[in-house]
């Protein structure tokens, strides 16, 4: 089995509210230095079987039509070995 | 004979009550449409009404364009029926990219609820023609994801194309770009706006003004001359 990150980022001359609303937040909790935050989403697809070129592109057509919205977002998909990762 | 207007019923729709009242306020005969229906009951247009589909989960809209009965109104809208969608109908309608850009939560992250000025740009589209080009009215606005975005060429073509159909007048309630309330595709019978038009049909609710009625009896109009 494995994990298949598809990870969503409004594009960057998009205005993201909910990203200048969290970095007004910081300074009051004593974090300076930080400019800029921009707000994604990070999905996370449990995949039975093997992730071969043709399930990654599944996976990408998916991601393209459905998790993110080409108009407004940008999107990437990365695969995480989750038995390496257990074992670490 | 009238026409028969769709009201498409998704899981979450709020508005779909009001939508069929104001279809049969302006003459003609409302249909309830379920979402999980690719059925379109043959009706003659349909009516994608306001509210919060599949719980506006992953983006506004993105869920429900994918449901049976969209597969049908996508595939219809292209070879010409008239199409409206209101407030989530208008975020559907750009998820399934029958009209361009996409809609984003309010620049300033709050619901917002008022009653809002628009000027009508384009009063030639299915949805449109019984106001006049310039016409200033006022129609309920309610949401949470209203703030229209499409990169600059896009903007500049719906400009150029006329396709703005709706601008918010005096004050942008929701950040959207160049002030567009609503849009209309290339033919005209497309159409997508925020605000509320079902809201404003009868002088004893809301306003207490019935500038939205026009939307349904242009409509029928259309249909009933065609």
């Amino acid at each position: 089995m494995a994990r298949v990150v598809v990870d969503v980022m409004l594009k960057p001359e998009i205005l993201d509210p909910q990203g200048q609303a969290v970095q007004r937040a910081l300074p009051r909790l004593g974090f300076e230095g930080v400019s800029d935050v921009r707000q994604g989403k990070r999905f996370e697809l449990e995949v039975d079987g093997p992730v071969d070129d043709s399930a990654l592109a599944r996976i990408h057509e998916l991601a393209e039509s459905f998790l993110a919205n080409t108009v407004i977002e940008d999107f990437t998909v990365k695969v995480e070995d989750v038995k390496a990762e257990a074992g670490k | 004979m009238t026409a028969r207007i769709g009201v498409v019923t998704f899981p979450g729709s709020l508005d779909d009550r009001d939508t069929q009242r104001a279809i049969r306020l302006a003459g003609a005969e409302p249909v309830a449409l379920w979402h999980k229906d690719k059925d379109l009951k043959q009706v003659d247009a349909v009516v994608l009404p306001g509210g919060f589909s599949y719980g506006d989960y992953l983006r506004a809209g993105a869920i429900s364009r994918f449901s049976p009965v969209m597969e049908t109104v996508i595939e219809q809208a292209k070879s010409g029926m008239p199409v409206l969608g209101i407030c989530n109908g208008f975020q559907v309608l750009t998820e399934a990219h029958l009209l361009p850009g996409a809609m984003l939560g309010n620049n300033h992250l709050h619901f917002i609820c008022r009653d809002q000025k628009l000027r009508v740009e384009n009063a030639e589209t299915a949805w449109t023609a019984d106001y006049e080009s310039g016409q200033e009215i006022h129609v309920p606005l309610k949401n949470m994801d209203g703030r229209y975005v499409a990169d600059e060429r896009t903007l500049d073509m719906l400009e150029a194309e006329g396709r703005v159909a709706f601008r918010y007048v005096d004050f942008n309630p929701n950040g959207s770009l160049r002030d567009i309330a609503g849009i209309t595709n290339e033919a005209g019978n497309v159409v997508g706006l925020m605000p509320h038009p079902e809201h404003a049909v009868e002088p004893l609710i809301g306003s207490g003004r019935t500038d939205g009625l026009p939307f349904f009896t242009s409509i029928l109009k259309k249909l009933v001359n065609a």
